[in-house]
């Protein structure tokens, strides 16, 4: 009949704060009072706090703050730094590299892309340093090193886009611009000039990914939801001592689809899904405009599309 | 080889939803039960009139075979078999097969005596499934407005669809649902990351614990959502990606029939500033 369904937590519980495990000789201390917040807690942990910022923190963040700076004065100047235009408009608002004429120019004129160029490098360096930094921080608590990696995967994606086709291509121009609808027109215009995207099979592998992702995080969060009244949550302690709750977790995709991961596999899937996208999505980029101009005359000579 | 060394102790009876013990038995590593059957039956069935207008059609490249909806002009009418009823049969299929597995799943989860959130979950991507083969070519009135059953003539349907309203990334759901695919992966790697960083320390570590995840989390952005958490987190981001994407199409047409861009003026045009 009806059983209970993990959703929410109904009960709170409240300890002393987790100061976390203790760091290595010289490192900074972890700072902030750490303090619990009731709406987290129906979701997950209640506490906030501490963190460890570190130079390599505050100097991510604040060449990230630089290059959020660079392209909000950029947009305000366009509208005459009026607030209330800035708000109407900031949709539409853009920060554009620089045009065709330039080429691979290093410093172009600021107005004509050379702001473009200041706030790609900043915020290239501030996700690089973040990256360094959860490779740091792994390395500090003696843990192994995957976040730092799977972030690289992205910033590969990242890296194309904004660096390494325009180095190819010749030209800046190629790149994106900063924008919340001048970069989705940047992606439609792209699609349109090399023939549709949907035709490039490495755009169909990322996609793949995207949605294998998201299929996977579903069948994983719900799987473990409906094993946590046996204590499936604590995914360590069932790695190296398999308790009930991993059996059942496994039997229940055993006995669904005739196959199932274990409580460490899992999180290989999940890792490779999740990495993959970027990875195989930035080849799609790289490849397009310098190997293959149009898609579909592509997949027409590969006989997976029909010719016009 | 289809036994797990621990599995023998859980194949128990009991946990059907219907048929009571009457399918109630496993062959090789798969659950059987009332809605094997007819997850059977339905995907068999589906699969064979697939290959049978595959074969009706004019290719067997596997790329290319399309089981076309009917005409538009047709409207929502009962169609004849080579111009969209098939399509219509195996869409009955499809939600039929859909409808059996996740029965299916509850029975096994209740055999197991554990949650229903895998089925739920499930039902979601069902009804996103429903809302484009169904909700929306109903409200549009024409069966024609559905997609194609076919590796790159569905591909064709999203990008002509998308262009059909100018450009469809300035559809507000549509910006929804994608960030939360990208949030979801985002999500999922960093959880497979932390996980097996902590299972996996590297030559000479120990293998470490949930305070040492919790901690690399507070290191790095001063919260960690914890292990429970984590997975509550999962589930709703990538169940939200999906009821954004239902809701970004099923607005495509019935609500909305101009370009997407055009939508955003009424933003612009607020009385505040305008």
């Amino acid at each position: 009949m009806a059983s209970y369904q993990n959703l929410l937590t109904q009960v709170q519980v409240r300890g002393p704060v987790e100061m976390g495990v203790p760091l290595p000789p010289g490192n900074d201390t972890r700072i902030g009072v750490p303090f619990f917040s009731k709406l987290m807690g129906i979701l997950g942990n209640a506490q906030i706090g501490p963190i460890y910022l570190g130079g390599l923190g505050v100097l991510s963040l604040f060449c990230g703050f630089i290059a959020f700076e660079i392209i909000g004065l950029n947009m305000a100047a366009q509208v005459n730094w009026s607030p209330i235009q800035f708000v109407r408009q900031l949709p539409w608002l853009a920060l554009s590299p620089p045009g065709p004429e330039y080429g691979l120019q290093i410093l172009p004129p600021l107005a004509q892309g050379g702001w473009w160029l200041i706030a790609g490098f900043f915020l290239t360096v501030s996700v690089v340093l973040w990256a360094v930094r959860t490779y740091v921080r792994a390395k500090a608590l003696g843990l192994g090193t995957h976040v730092a990696w799977a972030f690289a995967a992205a910033i590969w994606l990242y890296l194309v886009l904004g660096f390494i086709r325009p180095l190819l291509m010749g030209s800046w121009s190629e790149a994106v611009p900063f924008g919340i609808f001048p970069h989705l027109d940047w992606v439609g215009t792209f699609s349109l000039r090399y023939g549709n995207l949907f035709y490039n099979p490495f755009h169909c592998l990322s996609i793949a990914f995207l949605y294998g992702s998201t299929l996977l995080f579903a069948m994983h969060g719900a799987t473990i939801l409906a094993v946590s009244r046996y204590g499936g949550e604590r995914e360590l302690e069932q790695i190296t001592d398999r308790g009930t709750a991993s059996e059942r977790a496994a039997l229940f995709w055993r006995w669904t689809m005739g196959f199932n991961g274990t409580m460490e596999s899992v999180h290989r899937w999940a890792w490779w899904f999740a990495v993959l996208t970027p990875l195989t999505g930035g080849i799609g980029i790289l490849i397009t405009g310098t190997v293959v101009d149009d898609w579909h005359a592509w997949a027409v000579a590969h006989h997976y599309a029909f010719s016009l | 080889m289809a036994l797990l060394s621990f599995e023998r102790k859980y194949r128990v009876r009991g946990g059907t939803l219907i048929g009571g013990d009457l399918f109630d038995f496993w062959v090789g590593p798969f659950y059987v039960g009332f809605f094997g059957v007819t997850t059977l039956i339905f995907s068999v069935l589906g699969t064979a009139l697939i290959i049978y207008g595959a074969g009706l059609g004019d290719t067997w490249n596997p790329w290319r075979i399309s089981i076309d909806p009917p005409d538009v002009s047709l409207g929502l009418a009962l169609a004849p078999l080579r111009a969209g009823g098939l399509w219509q049969a195996v869409t009955v299929c499809a939600l039929g097969a859909f409808s059996s597995w996740g029965l299916r799943e509850v029975e096994i989860a209740r055999k197991l005596g554990i949650g229903i959130h895998v089925p739920v979950a499930f039902g979601f991507a069902i009804l996103a499934y429903f809302t484009l083969e169904v909700v929306r070519p109903v409200l549009m009135g024409a069966w024609g407005y559905a997609f194609p059953y076919g590796i790159f003539s569905h591909l064709e349907w999203v990008s002509s669809t998308g262009y059909r309203y100018l450009n469809f990334h300035y559809n507000p759901a549509h910006m929804i649902a994608v960030s939360f695919f990208f949030t979801t992966t985002f999500a999922l790697a960093l959880h497979g990351s932390l996980i097996l960083s902590a299972a996996n320390p590297g030559k000479g570590e120990t293998m470490k614990t949930p305070e040492h995840e919790d901690t690399f989390f507070r290191d790095i952005i001063g919260y960690s959502v914890g292990t429970l958490g984590i997975h509550r987190l999962g589930l709703f981001l990538a169940l939200t990606a999906v009821v954004f994407s239902a809701i970004c199409i099923v607005i495509s047409g019935p609500v909305w029939s101009q370009g997407w861009p055009e939508w955003w003026n009424w933003w612009r045009n607020l009385p505040i500033w305008a």
